[in-house]
């Protein structure tokens, strides 16, 4: 199972090599990573996404917050919530590809941020799964670049993660 | 007070209450070092090697409940120190480890004797910290003793770049009584729901059992252990760690459990239909086969530590808490509840487990011609009356003293049980006789491991620390050559120990005395010999049976009632 896990952790050096150190040390798999400071700038906020059976994301939570640098933490995926990601990607785009990508970015509600006379660079944020679908309707012989920032997400509604 | 950082680092270690710090210095610990020379209230142990003083802090640690205190200096002194915070961090030991680091303007440049020690020790740490501001160096000081003793203990490093003990710079001092870090809270006392859960069930088993763990000797609640289990006339077992925290004499006790444990114990484990683990982590060298392990039962955790619960072995009823605090709930509950134990079953329960004790497990050729090394470690029991404190190695030897020797009391039977750190015997003696001088201390060792960090007899001269080392010494790795000769049909490799020394001369030369032990028939005589020298280290050399092994012996992989039992053989 995929879970979205969120973490407000202090904003020291050092913190975030805990976190990662951690997954390499226990072998757990991180997919994506993203951290920035908070609103409070001793805290900052990390999302990850990682995979494993319930044992082992059971296990994952109880390491994290063992971390004396998390201060709190949330499972998202334990519950409704919304998750986004953006992506930049370059893609070559000449003749008759120029229509279609200009189009395929409508569709997908993107926004074509940087042209030249043969490439687009297109901006688009969503689910991961969104972004997945985007990039696998261009060719792939015609992607020259993506640039992802990975998984950051929010619960719905009255549950968050504060102090 | 106005204090430069190094005299702070000093000051606040007496403030804190610490008597010992041992220590090797080096280039960025000097300022320190300076200030440990212009004052006499903390003692400062010069050990001959910077694992020797991590160990050493270790076994004060283990004997004493109060964390170990550790001085080494950057780059090489902070790399030869890893080995024992990594061995006090398997066993979740407090330590504060301090390690000098290069000035703050060069960290980062390869300087001279760099490395990044916050990076090395992170993954064998509880916490570790760079202080990079001298306004921080006490309270920094304070967040580690505070993190390294309370919830689960561990090691703590804290890493100090020479500027920041600079004698020039000075600020103003003052002893930071208290601290909060508002991310560590580490939950004591057990939901009262899961109490009650756990009453229940308890009073509900048929075959009940008790497996508890070093999380006993570390909440110190060996007194509430014993109370619960007499009141219940539960069987107990204890983990290699867990040793001492109930009487090894006492007829409840069905001794260690898992790889090497007893016939009984794991026979127990195996058909139980409650077990009760107290402070005990579910170790692999424990558990043998998972999905063997206590196919019958259902299972009660007690564990300070969430991540301990439920990570190999899933429990029905975990309880977060620390164990003398859940124990005394525990009691309380049982008041009422006792009543509901099915007595009959329990009857029938102590039937059958005696039934299993009279296999006699542990006994071994009494008639050979050679020094069988269990009859050492019997007869060290006896003539210390089972009251020493007793540090091991890592090895054959160090199973015989935990299967031998009759750990009365907590705190008493002090080895590396999660890293298995050969060397740490000796130095962890040390710690133990210089917390308590009148003390008996006994080391007992094999020539590999003794090897480790045999150096330590300069230091043990040089502080007057009268230990009494038993070598059992079988001229090789014996547990490698064990498993070579289970598992590899009997191909030694590399398991021989060749060209060793002579201890006793080896004792003498470092100014302490040597015996050399040949015939069973010395044995008792030569230890009593050794312990009445009261003021002297004596390094005892038994030359012991080379082909013994230990049993039972649950091979990797096997469940609990899957053991090989000794029988008489020949080394081919
Ligand atoms: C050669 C060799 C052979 C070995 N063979 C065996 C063997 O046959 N049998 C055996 O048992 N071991 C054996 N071991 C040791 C084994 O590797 C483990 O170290 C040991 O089993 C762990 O003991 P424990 O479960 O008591 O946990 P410990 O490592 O002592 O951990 C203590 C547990 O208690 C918890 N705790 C700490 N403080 C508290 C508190 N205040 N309140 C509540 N909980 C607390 C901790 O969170 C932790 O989960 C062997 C080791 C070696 C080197
Ligand atoms: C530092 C270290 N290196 C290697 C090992 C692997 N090891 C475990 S037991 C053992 C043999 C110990 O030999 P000795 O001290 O003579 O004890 P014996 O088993 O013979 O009683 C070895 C090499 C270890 N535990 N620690
Ligand atoms: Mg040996």
């Amino acid at each position: 199972m995929r879970h979205i896990i969120s973490i407000l952790m202090e904003n020291e050096a050092g913190a975030l090599s805990r976190v990662a150190g951690l997954f390499s040390a226990r072998g757990y798999n991180i997919e994506s990573l993203t951290v920035a400071p908070t609103e409070d700038v001793s805290l900052s906020r990390l999302t990850l996404v990682t995979r494993g059976s319930e044992e082992i994301i059971e296990q994952i939570i109880k390491q994290l917050n063992k971390l004396v640098d998390v201060v709190r933490l949330i499972d998202l995926s334990e519950g409704a919530h919304i998750e986004r990601e953006m992506m930049m990607i370059k893609v070559s785009a000449k003749g008759k590809s120029r229509d279609e990508y200009k189009r395929l970015t409508d569709i997908f509600r993107g926004k074509i941020i940087d042209v030249t006379p043969s490439s687009y660079t297109i901006e688009l944020t969503g689910t991961g799964d969104k972004i997945d679908a985007f990039v696998s309707s261009i060719e792939e012989t015609n992607i020259i670049e993506v640039v992802r920032t990975g998984i950051s997400g929010i619960a719905r509604g009255d549950r968050s993660l504060v102090l | 007070m106005e204090l430069s950082g190094g005299e702070i680092v000093i000051q606040f270690l007496k403030d804190e209450g610490v008597e010992f710090v041992f220590g090797y210095p080096g280039g960025s610990v000097l300022h320190i070092y300076d200030a440990i020379y212009r004052q006499e209230h903390v003692q400062h142990i010069l050990v001959r090697h910077e694992q020797a003083a991590t160990h050493a802090a270790d076994g004060y640690a283990r004997a004493t409940g109060k964390p170990g205190v550790v001085l080494v200096t950057s780059g090489p002194g902070a790399t030869n120190a890893v080995t024992g915070i990594a061995t006090a961090f398997l066993d979740s030991i407090p330590m504060v480890v301090i390690t000098g680091q290069v000035p703050t303007p060069v960290i980062g440049s390869d300087a001279f004797q760099e490395v990044d020690a916050v990076g090395i020790t992170r993954p064998c740490v509880k916490h570790n910290f760079l202080v990079k501001n001298i306004d921080d160096l006490a309270i920094t000081l304070k967040k580690a003793f505070y993190l390294a003793s309370t919830g689960r203990p561990g090691p703590v490093v804290v890493d100090i770049p020479k500027d920041m003990t600079e004698p020039k710079i000075k600020i103003a001092y003052e002893y930071p009584k208290k601290v909060e870090i508002r991310s560590y809270n580490p939950v004591i006392k057990g939901h009262p729901g899961q109490n009650r859960k756990a009453a229940d069930l308890i009073v509900s088993a048929k075959r009940p059992m008790i497996y508890s763990g070093g999380g006993v000797v570390l909440a110190e609640a060996s007194k509430e252990l014993t109370e619960f289990t007499q009141k219940l006339n539960y069987p107990i077992t204890n983990t290699l760690m867990g040793l001492g925290s109930y009487p090894a004499t006492d007829k409840q006790n069905l001794g260690m459990l898992g790889m090497h444990g007893t016939y009984e114990a794991n026979m127990a484990m195996h058909e139980c239909d409650v077990l009760i683990a107290i402070g005990a982590r579910f170790d692999d060298r424990v558990t043998g086969k998972l999905s063997e392990f206590c196919p019958t039962a259902k299972i009660v955790h007690i564990d300070i530590d969430p991540a301990s619960i439920s990570k190999n072995v899933k429990v029905d009823v975990p309880i977060v808490g620390d164990v003398k605090i859940v124990l005394k709930e525990l009691l309380k509950l049982l008041v009422e509840k006792k009543k509901q134990i099915d007595q009959e079953a329990l009857k029938k329960w102590w039937l059958q487990i005696a039934d299993w004790r009279a296999k006699d497990c542990l006994a071994y050729d009494k008639t050979s011609d050679l020094i069988k090394p269990q009859n050492v470690i019997e007869m060290l029991s006896e003539v210390t009356k089972h009251n020493a404190y007793v540090t091991s190695d890592v090895g054959q030897h160090q199973m015989w003293a935990a299967q031998y020797y009759k750990f009365n009391k907590p705190n008493r039977w002090i080895n590396s049980g999660g890293l298995g750190t050969m060397g740490f015997g000796l130095p962890a003696a040390m710690g133990v006789q210089l917390a308590y001088p009148k003390e008996t201390v006994a080391c007992v060792t094999g020539e590999g491991s003794i090897q480790m960090c045999i150096q330590e007899l300069s230091t043990c001269l040089q502080y007057h620390l009268p230990i009494k080392i038993i070598n059992l010494n079988n001229r090789y790795l014996g547990m490698v050559r064990q498993w070579q000769e289970f598992s590899y049909e009997g191909r030694y490799s590399m398991s021989y120990m060749e060209a060793l020394p002579d201890f006793m001369k080896l004792a003498e030369a470092y100014g302490h005395v040597g015996m050399n032990i040949e015939k069973p028939g010395d044995i008792e005589g030569a230890l009593q010999e050794a312990f009445a020298l009261k003021d002297r280290l004596v390094f005892m050399n038994f030359v012991t049976d080379q082909a013994e092994n230990v049993y039972p012996m649950i091979e990797a992989g096997k469940a609990h009632n899957d053991m090989r039992m000794s029988g008489v053989r020949e080394l081919a």
